[in-house]
C-alpha cells in the first residue's frame, strides 16, 4: 500500500537505491574481471561486421560505462571500406550462424530492396532497425550500444533489452554512386555522442 | 615381521587420526568492520558450550583483536608467529578461555606484519591443530593479500561475514571470487537492523543473498547486546537469555550439522511505524 503510493508519488527508497547501486556495481566488476569473456565478444562482434564493412582490427575499443541506471557496452569500431558483397550475405537468417561474409555467389553489391540484416544480431531482441545499415566512405566510426548480454547472472537493467544497436556516428551525405544509390536509406538514425 | 607389524600400526593409527581431523573454517569477508572477529569469538563460544573442543586462531597479524573480544587480553604471553617459528611450544601459546574450557585461542602478534607469516608452516599449524580439536576456527583480517592468503590456505570451510551494505557485499562476492572452487563459503550477515530494512531503508536478507546467492547459515541483528557484550569482553553466546546470542547458537548447531532453520530476524511494524513511513518518506 505504502510502497504504491510511493511509486505513485516517484519516491524510491534509500535500500532501493542501495540494491540498484549493488547491480551495476556487481555486473561491472564481474565484467572487468573476465576479460576473456569481453576478448571473445569482441570477436564476435567484429566477425559479424565484417561481413558487411571492412574494419580495422587493431583499433577496436569495447568497454563499459554507467548510463543511467543500466550498464551499457560502447564499442567504437573503425570502418576502412565497405565489403564487396554488401549485406546480402547475412540475410540468410541463420540464427547464431556466422559465415565469413565472403560467399561466391552474390558479386554484386545488395539488391535494392534489401532488408538490413537484422536476423544476422547475436542475443535476443533483433528488431534493432539501424543494424547491418551502414554509411558508404571511408573509416568512418560506428559506436555500437548494447546491453551486456552474457556478462552475469544479474540481469540487465531496466533499460529494453536492444542486442547491438548499431547506428553511425556522423551520417556524411556522400555524393551518390550507384552503389548506394541502390540502397534504402533511412532518414531515422539515433546518433551516439 | 616385527617391522611389518610396526608399519601396519602405524597406518591403522594415522588412519584413525585422519578419521578424527577436525574441521578447520576460516571466517572472512573481504571487508574490515563487518564483525569478522565478533562472530568467530562467538561461534567459538556457541560450539564450545556444545561441547566441542574448539581451537580459534586469530591470523590478523599485527592488528590483534580476539584476545580483547573473548576478554583473555592479559592472558596472552606467546602469539601464532611464535609457534610458527619454533620459539615456544603450541602448547604453551594456546591459551584457554576462561569462561569456556573446551575453548583455545591462539592470538595473532601484535608487533609483527603478516608478510612475516609462512604460509606454509601456517598449513601445518593448522593441520596439528585440527588433529587436537574438533572446530578450529580461522578469524581472517580484512582484506585480500598476503594475510587473507595465510588464514584461508589451512581451511577447508569457509563462512563469509556480510552486513546490509552495498560496500560489504560487493567485498563479499570479491572474496568469494577469490576462495574459488576449493570452498562452498556459507554466509553469516550480521547487523541487520529489521525496522530499516521494514521501512525500505536497508537492504533486505533476501536483498544481499539474491545478489551473494550463498547457504544462508544465519543472520544476526544489530543489537546493543552485542556492543555490550565486547564492552566487557565476554561473547554474548555465553548468555542463554538473549534473541542474539540464541541466532548465534542456532548458528552454531547448523555448522554441528543439527537440522534447524537459518535464524531470522524480524520487526513487527507499528501503526506509528507506517504512519511515519507514509507521511516522512522512505528515503
Amino acid at each position: 500500500m505504502i510502497e504504491f503510493f510511493n511509486r505513485l508519488f516517484g519516491r524510491q527508497s534509500s535500500g532501493a537505491t542501495a540494491k540498484e547501486r549493488l547491480r551495476l556495481v556487481l555486473m561491472s566488476d564481474h565484467l572487468s574481471l573476465a576479460p576473456e569473456m569481453i576478448d571473445a565478444m569482441k570477436r564476435d562482434l567484429v566477425d559479424v561486421i565484417s561481413k558487411y564493412v571492412e574494419v580495422d582490427r587493431d583499433k577496436i575499443d569495447v568497454h563499459f560505462e554507467h548510463q543511467d541506471r543500466a550498464l551499457a557496452m560502447l564499442a567504437n569500431i573503425p570502418i576502412t571500406g565497405v565489403s564487396r558483397n554488401g549485406a546480402s550475405n547475412g540475410t540468410n537468417g541463420t540464427n547464431g550462424h556466422y559465415s565469413n561474409g565472403h560467399s561466391p555467389v552474390h558479386a554484386e553489391p545488395a539488391p535494392s530492396h534489401a532488408e538490413p540484416a537484422a536476423s544476422t544480431e547475436p542475443g535476443r531482441g533483433s528488431e534493432s532497425p539501424n543494424a547491418g545499415e551502414v554509411p558508404s566512405g571511408d573509416a568512418q566510426p560506428v559506436s555500437g550500444h548494447a546491453q551486456p548480454v552474457a556478462a552475469t547472472e544479474l540481469g540487465t537493467g531496466s533499460a529494453p533489452p536492444s542486442a547491438a544497436e548499431i547506428s553511425p556516428a556522423k551520417p556524411k551525405p556522400k555524393p551518390v554512386t550507384a552503389k548506394n544509390a541502390a540502397r534504402p536509406r533511412r532518414k531515422r538514425r539515433k546518433t551516439q555522442q | 615381521m616385527h617391522v611389518l607389524q610396526t608399519q601396519d600400526e602405524q597406518r591403522v593409527q594415522s588412519d584413525a587420526g585422519a578419521a578424527a581431523l577436525g574441521r578447520a573454517i576460516v571466517i572472512t569477508s573481504g571487508k574490515g568492520g563487518v564483525g569478522k572477529t565478533t562472530t568467530t569469538a562467538n561461534l567459538g563460544t556457541a560450539l564450545a558450550r556444545r561441547g566441542a573442543n574448539v581451537a580459534l586462531i586469530d591470523a590478523d597479524v599485527g592488528l590483534r583483536n580476539l584476545d580483547i573480544v573473548l576478554g583473555l587480553e592479559s592472558r596472552v604471553k606467546h602469539h601464532v608467529l611464535d609457534v610458527l617459528e619454533e620459539q615456544v611450544s603450541l602448547e604453551d601459546a594456546l591459551v584457554r578461555d576462561k569462561n569456556s574450557p573446551t575453548l583455545y585461542l591462539l592470538a595473532a602478534a601484535q608487533t609483527r606484519e603478516k608478510d612475516e607469516v609462512d604460509t606454509q608452516k601456517m598449513i601445518a599449524l593448522v593441520q596439528t591443530l585440527r588433529e587436537r580439536f574438533e572446530y578450529v576456527l580461522i578469524d581472517c583480517p580484512a582484506g585480500i593479500e598476503r594475510g587473507f592468503q595465510n588464514a584461508v590456505a589451512g581451511a577447508q570451510e569457509a563462512i563469509v561475514v556480510c552486513t546490509p551494505e552495498v560496500s560489504a557485499v560487493r567485498d563479499v562476492d570479491r572474496v568469494v571470487g577469490l576462495l574459488g572452487n576449493r570452498f562452498t563459503p556459507q554466509l553469516v550477515i550480521n547487523r541487520v537492523r529489521p525496522q530499516l530494512v521494514k521501512k525500505g531503508k536497508m537492504l533486505s536478507v533476501e536483498d544481499v543473498n539474491n545478489i551473494l546467492r550463498l547457504p544462508l547459515l544465519g543472520v544476526i541483528a544489530d543489537e546493543p547486546d552485542v556492543i555490550v557484550s565486547t564492552n566487557k569482553g565476554e561473547p554474548l553466546a555465553l548468555r542463554t537469555d538473549s534473541k542474539t546470542a540464541s541466532a548465534y547458537h542456532a548458528i552454531a548447531a547448523r555448522i554441528a550439522g543439527d537440522d534447524v532453520p537459518a535464524p531470522t530476524v524480524e520487526y513487527k511494524e507499528t501503526f506509528m511505524d507506517k504512519l511515519g513511513a507514509f507521511f516522512g518518506g522512505r528515503r
